[in-house]
């Protein structure tokens, strides 16, 4: 199989899979996930088969899609290089691994056929927009995303919060894809391409530079909405409600991924501009600080991961607002977020499983004992999380702080940085509470170790949590970093004694707040109610679409409507038709005599 | 006799036999299956290797006057027509099918099915006549059954009124039309009503003065204006829809409407180009009346029948777009749109019907996760809701993109004109309908079902689902490859555009 080939079938057999569950096999709900697994682990095997062929040169065949004369011509074309076929690698394995694990975990769905055929089609539009090799092509995929996740996230649709977690999911993405739309046809307009090669070789004319700012800014958008950043960061912990190994692939490890990935793949556009850059930057900044804070007074196991999802992706967002070096050190935490963070994920949906689909962490405790397994694992996924020297985790971490420092990004750096000390803070406080002390419910106290078929994605989990920075592994990964002595040594400084000290306080406070606990000692309100962010949506919500559309609807019924037809129609009926006319009178028979009058002459004529 | 005459009279021909007593709608769905058919056989036929102008013509003289236009029987097609013809007769079969059993209307099968068959016929005739008078006439021919139908077999209490608004406001929007095109023949000093000799003399020596043109074309966009439901032209078409039995709205809000913005690329702005430039940022202010207001007013609906109708409204705005880009690409995205949204609003009708019949309300606090007793219904819907607010995949996509890469193609990127910051403007109507659709589908289908709802109601079944599965089968197939009519749009949409831009210099 040459490398073209191997594209084509990444792109095509998860929706050949997803058609083939959706109109033959729905009926009959174990084959369907086996036949789903059995797709997602030879589209792993042809990605790995993917990233070890030359992409340079390789010629790979595309088609026109929409054609409508020469300067509009869309096609669906596939891009492999480096930063493709290692996306490609995560996406796939973490894709089969959420696979075995959901064959367990939604062993007894009514719905199972649905979720995996659901699954395939999120696979399907993941390595769409992977493979994009222009801007219309992965807006596609980028929507196709959206409404694969709107499905997953409303699996158990007869729930009220999940059919609204799935709406909220679809909208906001949608404000940000109007944005998207927007930058790619500015970006049009100024470079007469929307393919990434053509653009990147002709950006360089563009003299319009403060609109080519304003269109990187407006593809942002797309990427503010799919990453979940601030301020369109709010469907991200409604997302929950989704069964978890949904949040573990496409609400941690890919999906919300995607933004940062799109930014790394015009990293050429945003080196030139500044302004855009900045913007990205910020937005970074500030959604990991902000995520964090309120990560530290959720309750909802996944709500937390899911707050330090979006601290994290604040991280990668704001290394591809660095750009120069930035964008590789962002795509190089995406690679090692992906796994320790669909570790965490998959961890905390053990627990839950153990617990009878308890998420409250207050409710929980004691888990270490009856649960070692999942403890060891959670254990890992937590310690590169907060970037417990020698994880995977530190090493991405260190190279984001440090590329910000290095191009002289103070503010964004001291942001990052107060996030550093939060992140062990609030990830030790959920470890404690969660798996030490006593146990404070029933469920907790039954909870048993979940099975093998769970156990396994564990711990393969587990070790990339660990060893995925170092080298044979990064590399096979096409990862865009690795773990350097030789560098950390030389270049030991502020940024690495920081992170440290922000780790041994974090975790030293937590331990010391936490510890023996059973409720909440301290009671931040503000964070509780993540900053009432929320609230303040609903309310501009109601003020700019509903009060607007009702008083819009309101004009064009009592007011309009009435002016433009019932006064003709008083007229019309005071002047002699009533109703009679339409069920037996003149206007039948003239409408039957004219029907048949044409008929006649038709007939005439022709005939 | 050609075969697009046949294809004309075969649904003329259907409605004589039914009325005079053969079994209703078999005879309605077999003679519709056929033209579908037929119309297919036709696209196949096509030559798109041909430059321009129409084929399959056929004349037949019917009144040679001094001093009076010539009159033809006159039909033919082009790439253009070739689109509504294959959406005509699609939606006509659908809408057969979707049509109750005879048992189900009291003794009145004849006249339903005789309405709906000369709707039918009127649609198809209408869009391959290339004869003005006919044009129009075959129109006319569709409007009044959809009158009838309406008053008599409308679904709610004021359905004569509804009926009496449609009428009227309709009727006056013909004779407006009516008005407008005498007016052009006499100002192009014409001695035919052959749309090809009409469009020759307009394009050439004795084109009609700029200052005339003006005037005229706003006529005709009065005419055409209230046919399509232009903001603030709409008032009548929400309530027809939500009264109209599932068929005629799947017919009218599906094919019929299109008439105006068939009427408009293939009458007004080609032999007008002048007038049709003056009145751009009329047009792009209306447009936006149609995306915004009208997407607000959608979004305040609180009964999925009003709020199909509101919405078919609102999306008429983005043809207005593409049209008014006069572009190749926007113009090519307007026909591909009328094609995908008249698709897409005849499933939605069809479905929003089967719900109805089935619970009995379409009040979105009445209802609510029935998609667990009726969960093939759910997934269409489901489908045909994500393909009206334009997700990649279903053909409306494919249409909405075009129009909005049309609306920025000839953009001064140092200073944004009208027509870009409309495009703007109106891609929010994405976000829009998205609010909307969702809103709907949230509260019809998902979450818990009322218990008065959840006493076991019969799913949709295969046979009712087939006209729906034959619509949503086709927006998938040109949302995944559109070329198979952008090959009849191209040629038509870049003519157009050279001759409009032309002339209009």
């Amino acid at each position: 199989m040459n490398l073209s080939t191997q594209a084509w079938l990444l792109l095509l057999l998860p929706l050949a899979t997803a058609a083939l569950i959706f109109f033959v096999l729905k009926r009959s709900a174990n084959v369907s996930a086996l036949v789903a697994t059995a797709s997602s682990a030879v589209l792993f095997l042809t990605a790995v088969a993917l990233a070890r062929g030359d992409a340079e040169g390789a010629e790979i065949a595309s088609y026109s899609w929409m054609y409508l004369g020469d300067q509009f011509d869309i096609r669906i074309g596939l891009l492999v290089d480096e930063l493709s076929q290692g996306m490609m690698l995560i996406v796939t394995l973490v894709g089969l691994l959420v696979h075995l694990f959901s064959l367990a975990y939604m062993k007894d769905d009514a719905g199972k056929a649905r979720y995996f055929a659901a699954l395939s089609l999120f696979l399907f539009s993941m390595t769409g927009i992977v493979l994009a090799d222009n801007f219309v092509m992965m807006f596609i995929f980028w929507e196709l995303v959206g409404v694969s996740s709107y499905l997953l996230i409303g699996h158990w649709y007869q729930k009220t919060s999940a059919a609204e977690a799935a709406k909220k999911a679809f909208l906001t993405n949608r404000i940000g894809d109007f944005g998207f739309m927007i930058g790619i046809l500015l970006v049009w307009t100024l470079v007469g391409s929307v393919t990434f090669s053509t653009i990147a070789a002709q950006a360089g004319e563009v003299t319009n530079l403060s609109l080519l700012n304003i269109a990187v800014i407006c593809v942002f958008c797309g990427a503010i909405g799919k990453s979940a950043q601030l301020p369109l960061h709010v469907w991200l912990p409604d997302a929950m409600e989704g069964p978890t190994p949904v949040s573990a692939l496409i609400h941690a490890a890919t999906m919300v991924a995607a933004g940062v990935f799109l930014l790394a793949r015009i990293g050429f556009l945003i080196e030139m501009t500044e302004l855009a850059a900045q913007v990205i930057l910020w937005v970074g900044a500030i959604t990991a600080l902000v995520a964090a804070l309120m990560a530290t007074q959720q309750n909802d196991i996944k709500r937390i991961l899911a707050y330090s999802t979006l601290s994290q992706l604040g991280y990668m967002v704001m290394a591809q607002g660095v750009a120069h070096g930035g964008s590789d050190a962002g795509m190089f935490h995406l690679y090692t977020h992906a796994f320790f963070k669909a570790l965490l994920f998959l961890g905390s949906g053990a627990v839950i499983y153990a617990c009878h689909h308890q998420q409250d962490i207050w409710k929980m405790g004691g888990l270490r004992k009856s649960m070692p397994t999942t403890f060891f694992t959670f254990a890992l996924g937590t310690a590169a999380l907060i970037a417990v020297p020698l994880t995977s985790g530190f090493w991405s971490k260190e190279a984001i702080l440090e590329t910000t420092l290095h191009e002289g990004h103070i503010g964004p750096y001291i942001l990052a940085m107060i996030v550093a000390f939060l992140t062990p803070f609030y990830m030790t406080r959920l470890f404690i509470v969660a798996f030490f002390g006593d146990p404070r419910t029933h469920d907790a106290e039954k909870a048993d170790e979940v099975g093998p078929l769970m156990i396994f994605p564990l711990i393969t989990l587990a070790v990339f949590a660990v060893f995925s920075a170092y080298d044979p592994f990064a590399a096979w990964f096409k990862a865009r970093g690795h773990a350097d002595f030789g560098h950390l040594v030389s270049h030991f400084g502020m940024t690495a004694i920081l992170s440290i000290l922000g780790l041994i306080v974090g975790v030293a406070g937590a331990i010391f707040l936490y510890r023996g606990r059973d409720t909440d000692p301290i009671n931040i309100r503000l964070f509780a109610r993540k900053f009432y962010l929320d609230e303040i949506y609903i309310g501009l919500v109601r003020i700019f679409q509903d009060a607007v559309a009702h008083a819009c609807n309101m004009f064009d019924r009592f007011i309009w409507a009435p002016l433009v037809t019932k006064v003709p129609a008083l007229g019309a009926l005071t002047a002699g038709g009533t109703m009679r006319v339409f069920q037996t009178g003149n206007v039948q028979s003239y409408a039957f005599f004219f029907g048949f009058a044409i008929l006649a002459l038709v007939l005439f004529l022709i005939l | 006799m050609t075969i697009l005459e046949a294809i004309v009279l075969f649904p003329l021909l259907g409605a004589l036999v039914i009325l005079l007593g053969a079994p209703a709608r078999f005879i309605a769905q077999g003679c519709s299956t056929l033209v579908f058919l037929f119309s297919l056989y036709v696209l196949f036929q096509f030559n798109l290797g041909k430059e321009g102008g129409f084929q399959f013509t056929s004349s037949r003289t019917l009144l040679e006057m001094e001093g009076f236009p010539t009159l033809s029987l006159a039909f033919g097609l082009d790439g253009m027509s070739a689109v509504m013809l294959i959406l005509s007769t699609l939606v006509l079969m659908a809408a057969t099918f979707v049509a109750p059993k005879e048992n189900l209307l009291n003794g009145r099968s004849k006249l339903y099915y005789t309405c709906i068959m000369l709707i039918g016929a009127g649609a198809i005739g209408a869009f391959c006549s290339t004869d003005l008078f006919f044009f129009y006439a075959f129109h006319e021919l569709a409007l009044i059954p959809t009158f009838l139908m309406i008053g008599m077999f409308g679904r709610g209490e004021n359905r004569t009124s509804v009926a009496w608004t449609i009428t009227i406001f309709l009727g006056v929007g013909s004779l407006v039309l009516l008005v407008g095109l005498l007016w052009l023949v006499q100002a192009l000093g014409a001695t035919t009503f052959d749309i090809e000799q009409l469009t020759a003399l307009a394009q050439g020596a004795s084109a009609v003065d700029a200052d005339l043109q003006k005037w005229i074309f706003l006529i005709l966009l009065i005419g055409f204006g209230v046919l399509v439901s232009l903001f603030p032209l709409h008032s009548w078409a929400p309530a027809a829809y939500a009264q109209a039995p599932a068929p005629v709205a799947m017919l009218h809000a599906g094919v019929l409407k299109k008439f105006g913005l068939y009427g408009l690329l293939r009458v007004a702005m080609p032999m007008l180009p002048a007038g049709a430039e003056a009145w751009t940022n009329l047009i792009l202010v209306l447009l936006l009346g149609n995306i915004l207001y009208i997407g607000f007013v959608t979004i305040a609906q609180s009964r999925l029948d009003m709020m199909l109708g509101y919405s078919s409204v609102m999306h008429m705005g983005y043809v207005f777009l593409g049209v008014i880009s006069v572009n190749e690409i926007g113009l090519g995205g307007a026909i591909l749109l009328m094609f995908a949204h008249g698709v897409s609003i005849a499933v939605l009708y069809a479905l929003c019907g089967a719900v109805e019949s089935r619970y009995g309300t379409l009040n979105f606090d009445e209802l609510g996760g029935i998609a667990k007793s009726v969960p093939r219904l759910g997934v269409l819907f489901g489908m045909a809701a994500f393909a009206s607010i334009g997700l990649p995949g279903f053909a409306n996509f494919a249409a909405e993109v075009a129009v909005f890469f049309g609306a920025f193609r000839d953009a001064d990127t140092n200073n944004l004109g009208f027509l870009q910051w409309a495009g703007i403007l109106a891609i929010w109507g994405v976000v829009i309908s998205a609010v909307y659709m969702l809103r709907a589908f949230r509260s019809i289908f998902m979450g818990p079902q009322p218990e008065k709802l959840a006493q076991k109601q019969g799913d949709i079944s295969l046979v009712q689902a087939f006209p729906v599965v034959v619509l949503v089968a086709a927006l998938l197939l040109i949302g995944f490859k559109p070329e198979l009519l952008n090959q009849f749009i191209r040629p038509i949409a870049h003519s157009l555009e050279t001759a409009i831009s032309v002339i209009a210099k």
